[in-house]
């Protein structure tokens, strides 16, 4: 399994999931290694990893660079939450971080270093239209504002269309569930909200196993697995945080079981991650994610083509049923 | 990838790889005398085909690496070394947090640095470059790093990027073997690298004490004006690519830099006048 084109994403993954690991390395290892991490939005994390191991001199100024874009990008996600608390506070509704930005606001292991790019927050189905409203009232704009794109959104997805907020350009991702209604599994959005943690500002997270349950969702249940070591490394922190017990029950409640079982087989394969003895084992299929999730050399190239088509094939039938599939590429091509 | 160089300027390592060996044996042959660059690099530019075929068939090359523009436009194999110098200037531009970095050209003289910054076109890197034949120590043409620490200045000497006019201006001043292949019609125009001198190489990892900030501006005739800390204040986080992401310590390096260091307005219309103004400005210190 793996090859050489994989072998950096291989060392890296190792690396982070036991950083006394890079005793040795020479200096090929480091290179391919670090052009990696910085590939698949790893770079601050690894950073995080390594700051209490010893490291040779000529990787430190590439530490310090991701360090300190890691506590940049830490500052400037929970500013832009706050934003969008003051916001949406009047509304009185309850919100929900999501992702990142949601690991960092409640410290999570996950949230260390963490590459953080849109704010994505979860609100109910029916405070959608007063967020709305009220994010637009606060100086956030409409990213594509195309009639197709917004009916889209507006009918088939998990969320609003992108916002932008017009002066700090930071893009904003207003659910109000975790995966698109097209989409066979259906979470229980209402049980996500209710069990759903306030923080000190007033602003929630999800509980720790919904956690699990939306990071596996995101991994496997949606999208194409581009930036899946980056998940998947979330989902070893989250894993390692809340333990397994009930896990499963919670998982199924959210139809998504099979996703969360196979978040857990691939992040012990990947990380070590301490799961229960059923999930330590890869099946055939799971081989082949692992085959994508490596698909980067060490120049940061996307590699092994048909491996990403074919993942970018399956996360267009997950979302959508055939039909429905062949008008929207249909649409987006005559563009 | 299939060619590979390792570079060393200043305080900073590249590794460029290339699908084509063109543009690797163009930076060889620019920076044969610098010293090897061993270890481990703090960035990677990838020169790439836009598409398999694009290696072959009307060459076309992706500036790519670490860190890059969405949206930026491919350029003709024949401009492979602009393309390279596109993707390091890139890669400190977006990446870089160590300095606060300056878009400006910056010589040296006795330990103590000469900063100048303006827009593209305001004669920045050929003032830099005729100073640097005046017997100043070049320090760079693109970027100025400026310690969150110390409040130093270090060097970034890579080749001088001549556009236009300023090519044949400086052909006046330095032997021709100094420069790179000409490029025609590239987006910027014409354009020709000019190799620092041995001096400059041999000292560019020697930091320096900011002197002196000036903004010069190519054309109107001869005049100075010294400008206010707000202004330059302004205009310095402006000219920065990095003082944002660097928050707090980026505040407290240009706050540092505008409080102790001197700027000056420049208005030159020819190379001569512009070196007697930066040699006056210089001696009255």
């Amino acid at each position: 399994m793996g090859g050489a084109v994989s072998r950096y994403a291989r060392l890296l993954a190792r690396v982070l999931a036991n950083p006394a690991r890079v005793a040795g390395l020479d200096d090929a290892a480091w290179t391919g290694m670090l052009t990696v991490a910085v590939a698949e939005r790893l770079a601050g994390t690894l950073a995080a990893r390594l700051a209490d191991v010893a490291v040779p001199a000529v990787v430190a100024g590439w530490m310090v660079n991701a360090a300190r874009q890691a506590e940049m990008e830490r500052a400037s996600a929970l500013w832009e939450a706050e934003m969008a608390r003051r916001a949406l506070a009047p509304l009185g509704v309850p919100v929900v971080l999501l992702k990142g930005t949601a690991y960092v606001a409640a410290g999570l292991a996950a949230g260390r270093g963490r590459f953080i790019g849109d704010l994505d927050i979860l609100v109910r189905r029916s405070d959608l239209p007063v967020v709305e409203a009220a994010l637009l009232a606060a100086g956030w704009e409409w990213v594509k504002p195309d009639p197709y794109d917004d009916a889209y959104y507006r009918r088939w997805m998990h969320e609003l269309p992108p916002l932008i907020h017009k002066t700090r350009d930071r893009m904003i991702d207003v659910h109000h569930t975790i995966l698109p209604p097209t989409a066979r599994p259906t979470p229980d959005a209402a049980l996500l909200m209710a069990d759903s943690i306030a923080l000190a500002d007033g602003l929630r997270v999800l509980g720790p196993q919904d956690r699990i349950v939306h990071a596996a969702a995101h991994l496997f249940a949606d999208g194409d697995l581009a930036g899946g070591l980056r998940n998947l490394w979330d989902l070893h922190g989250l894993i390692g945080e809340a333990g397994c017990d009930g896990l499963m029950a919670r998982a199924e409640r959210h139809g998504l079981g099979p996703a969360v079982a196979r978040a857990g087989r691939l992040a012990h394969a990947m990380y070590g991650t301490d799961v229960p003895q059923a999930w330590r084992r890869l099946t055939l299929a799971d081989r082949f994610y692992r085959r994508r999730l490596l698909a980067v050399d060490g120049w940061g190239r996307d590699v092994r083509p048909v491996t990403r088509l074919l993942f970018y094939v399956r996360s267009h039938w997950l979302r959508m049923p055939p039909l429905m599939l062949a008008r929207h590429l249909w649409v987006k091509m005559r563009r | 990838m299939r060619h590979e160089i390792r570079l060393k300027i200043g305080p900073v390592r590249f590794r460029v790889g290339s699908d084509w060996a063109g543009p690797v044996a163009a930076l060889r042959s620019l920076y044969r005398e610098y010293p090897a660059a061993d270890g481990v690099p703090d960035y990677s530019v990838r020169l790439e085909a836009t598409r398999p075929w694009r290696r072959f068939i009307r060459p076309s090359v992706a500036v790519r690496g670490d860190h890059m523009l969405p949206d930026a436009l491919p350029l003709d194999l024949a401009h492979g070394v602009l393309a390279a110098e596109i993707g390091m200037n890139l890669q400190l531009a977006l990446g870089e947090r160590r300095w606060l970095l300056l878009h400006a050209s910056s010589v040296a003289r006795d330990g103590r640095a000469l900063i100048m910054t303006g827009e593209s076109g305001s004669g920045k890197s050929t003032l830099a470059a005729v100073l640097a034949a005046r017997g100043w120590r070049l320090m760079g043409d693109e970027f100025a790093l400026v310690d969150l620490v110390t409040g130093e200045v270090r060097a970034f000497p890579r080749a001088t990027s001549l556009k236009n006019e300023a090519i044949d201006e400086m052909l006046l001043h330095v032997a021709e073997d100094r420069f790179g292949a000409e490029l025609i019609g590239t987006p910027k125009g014409r354009l020709r690298h000019l190799r620092p001198d041995a001096r400059a190489i041999a000292a560019m990892d020697e930091p320096a004490t900011p002197a002196l900030i000036l903004f010069p501006r190519f054309g109107p005739p001869e005049g100075a004006e010294a400008m206010g800390e707000a202004e330059t204040f302004v205009r310095l986080t402006q000219a920065s690519t990095n003082y944002v992401p660097l928050r707090r310590a980026g505040y407290d390096a240009l706050t540092r830099l505008v409080t102790s260091v001197p700027a000056v307005a420049v208005d030159y219309p020819d190379t001569d006048s512009a070196v007697a103004l930066v040699e006056h400005l210089w001696a009255g210190l």
